[in-house]
């Protein structure tokens, strides 16, 4: 190969590396303008009050356009709930990790399978066997901690964040 | 072309206006060698081979009621319902326009299944139409694409969950999986940022649709049509030139093809559709039972059959990637399972168990259906992976005539094209 080949071949291999890199770069601004837009991300965060939830009672409140569950345990739930035995869970989490009281189980009711919004929240839904929720959709079953036990989802339902800011009124978000 | 003189002799010689625009941009000579008398086709093609020009037909129907139905469309969360409804109600042969299209795209999805199954019976992916058949795949897969976008459009109940569900399908991807999701929502739920660049790609995708379609066609001209018998044209005892020949019997097809659509749209317009999509989305409440169009059933049974959600992903996506294998799969020299009396069985039990998969599709998983969509969904792959190589190292074909003419025509001595 003499000099004027090498040379050649150099400018090849590096035109060829900046197009790439330079295509690539360009490619990110039309990639990046799907994710959430600045809009979205500066959400507002949603107050409940719970004084009118009696106990065994559920609520669902809309937050970032997804349903959030919240409960008022009863206390055979919340014994259930901490009773489980750690081998049966397939996620495991104690219940403990997944509320700051134990009467208000707040958590974001989406399937963890496939996004479907699981029954449980009305007194005359199907709640699965273990008596908590139900995903209508492929068979998934939680419990009263929203732990998932049997079915397609692999993980619990997820727990938003959230603080209390009296006795009965919390702020998701 | 091969020789000059040649294509300069097969010109047409135009005069006057048409001549004058002739001379500049021959468009009479390329369609003349496309679809015309210049462009020899096997004399012997069924009314199998109606089905691309059907397809084609239906591509345009589709992007012709798409572009009108788009402008009253309303593609936003709280627009969108309204505006179809609208289409239905107020816009003037709305209705008609949006039945059209709805039910077009079911017959769409109808053609390019027969295309498709014509291509196993026939054989006709096999050397030299291996990228015919890719390009075809293609086409299919920014099909299905495009008509799960447009299901999504008017926003309704199956709109919304459908969408939720199979968007989820990404969270199965290990470690980034919920970073794709948001990326594809561009929101932390499906709502109307997924709607607005839904409705984008429903309209971009059918373009890019056309531009794949040409090159099919394009590499389609290449080696020209396969036929029935699957043997090579010899020489021009075999052909017919394409018009008026197939041109005339592709009309006839187009003739049903246009009585079977008006059928649906007149008679049964939501025969094909289902109930819960005429309730506004509601994102905090599932429809009892979520079910793709009809013509996806298949593959939402192939996704459910594997019990776990990484796993049924990779399967429905398997169960498309592996037809482009087929070409090397099918070891058989033959082509046409005219002369494959063992693949011809084979060929059916896999009609049958697609069939099967649509139904295990269209039902809740629960008992039997579950372990008959594991045993349809395993005879799928078993078809493709073990008994298309298999048949063609062991299967004696009969034996295959001499040329197309002998085989149409008998004895009798070819009688020349008409000019
Ligand atoms: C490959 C071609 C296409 C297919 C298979 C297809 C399929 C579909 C389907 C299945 C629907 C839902 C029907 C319903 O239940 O309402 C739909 C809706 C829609 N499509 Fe298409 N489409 C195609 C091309 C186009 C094009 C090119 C446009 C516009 C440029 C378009 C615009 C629309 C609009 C505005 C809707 C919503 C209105 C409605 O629901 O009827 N489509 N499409
Ligand atoms: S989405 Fe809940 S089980 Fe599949």
């Amino acid at each position: 190969m003499d000099e004027t080949d090498s040379r050649r071949n150099f400018l090849y291999i590096a035109t060829g590396a900046f197009a790439t890199v330079g295509g690539g770069l360009a490619a990110w601004p039309l990639i990046h303008q799907m994710n959430p837009a600045a809009d979205v991300l500066a959400l507002a965060s949603t107050e409940v009050d719970l004084s009118p939830l009696a106990p065994g009672q559920s609520i669902t409140v809309k937050w970032r356009g997804k349903p959030v569950f919240i409960r008022h345990r009863t206390p055979e739930e919340i014994e259930l709930a901490q009773a489980a035995d750690p081998d049966d869970l397939k996620d495991f989490q104690p219940d403990s990790e997944r509320v700051q009281n134990p009467e208000w189980l707040i958590m974001v009711g989406v399937c963890t399978h496939l996004g479907c919004i699981p029954l449980g929240q009305k007194d005359t839904d199907a709640k699965g066997d273990w008596n908590g929720w139900f995903c209508p959709c492929h068979g998934s079953h939680y419990d009263t901690s929203g732990r998932i036990r049997k079915g397609p989802a692999p993980e619990n339902l997820q727990i938003p964040e959230y603080v209390f800011l009296d006795e009965t009124t919390v702020k998701i978000g | 072309m091969a020789d000059s003189q040649d294509h300069e002799h097969n010109k047409m010689q135009l005069k006057g206006v048409m001549g004058w625009v002739e001379y500049r941009l021959p468009w009479v000579n390329l369609l003349n060698n496309a679809v015309g008398t210049n462009y020899p086709t096997p004399r012997n093609l069924n009314y199998w081979w109606n089905f691309g020009s059907l397809a084609g037909l239906a591509l345009v129907i589709e992007i012709l009621t798409g572009v009108v139905l788009n402008m009253h469309y309303v593609p936003t969360a709280e627009g969108a319902f309204a505006s179809v409804e609208r289409i239905m109600r107020d816009v003037n042969f709305g209705w008609l326009i949006r039945y059209v299209h709805a039910n077009g795209a079911s017959v769409f999805f109808a053609v390019i299944y027969l295309h498709m199954f014509r291509s196993f019976y026939y054989g006709s992916y096999k050397n030299p139409r291996e990228l015919v058949w890719w390009l075809g795949l293609i086409i299919f897969f920014l099909m299905i694409i495009t008509a799960f976008t447009g299901y999504v459009l008017p926003w309704g109940q199956m709109s919304f969950w459908a969408a939720t569900v199979i968007t989820n399908l990404a969270s199965a991807v290990p470690v980034v999986g919920t970073d794709i999701v948001q990326w594809l929502w561009g929101d932390f739920s499906v709502g109307g940022s997924l709607l607005g660049r839904f409705n984008s790609l429903h309209y971009a995708l059918p373009v890019a649709i056309v531009g794949v379609a040409v090159i099919h066609m394009w590499a389609l001209h290449e080696h020209r049509s396969n036929n029935p018998l699957g043997i090579e044209v010899k020489g021009p005892q075999d052909t017919l030139p394409f018009h008026p020949y197939f041109t005339a019997k592709d009309l006839v097809g187009v003739g049903v093809f246009l009585l079977v659509l008006a059928g649906l749209v007149f008679y049964a317009p939501n025969i094909l559709g289902e109930p819960d999509n005429y309730v506004p989305a509601n994102p905090l409440q599932t429809p009892n039972h979520i079910v793709p169009e009809w013509y996806l059933l298949p593959f939402y049974a192939i996704l459910r059959a594997v019990p776990d959600k990484l796993g049924g992903v990779i399967a429905m996506g398997g169960s498309i990637i592996i037809l482009f294998a087929v070409p090397w799969l099918d070891t058989s020299k033959v082509r046409s399972a005219k002369f494959r009396p063992i693949y011809k069985q084979f060929f059916w039990l896999f009609v049958i168990d697609t069939l099967i998969l649509g139904v295990v599709g269209a039902n809740a998983p629960e008992g039997n259906w579950i372990i008959i969509g594991q045993l349809a969904t395993f005879y799928y792959f078993f078809h493709f992976i073990v008994i298309l190589p298999v048949l063609g190292w062991i299967e004696s074909p009969k034996p295959l005539p001499d040329s197309i003419s002998t085989s149409v025509l008998g004895d009798k001595k070819s009688p020349e094209p008409a000019e």
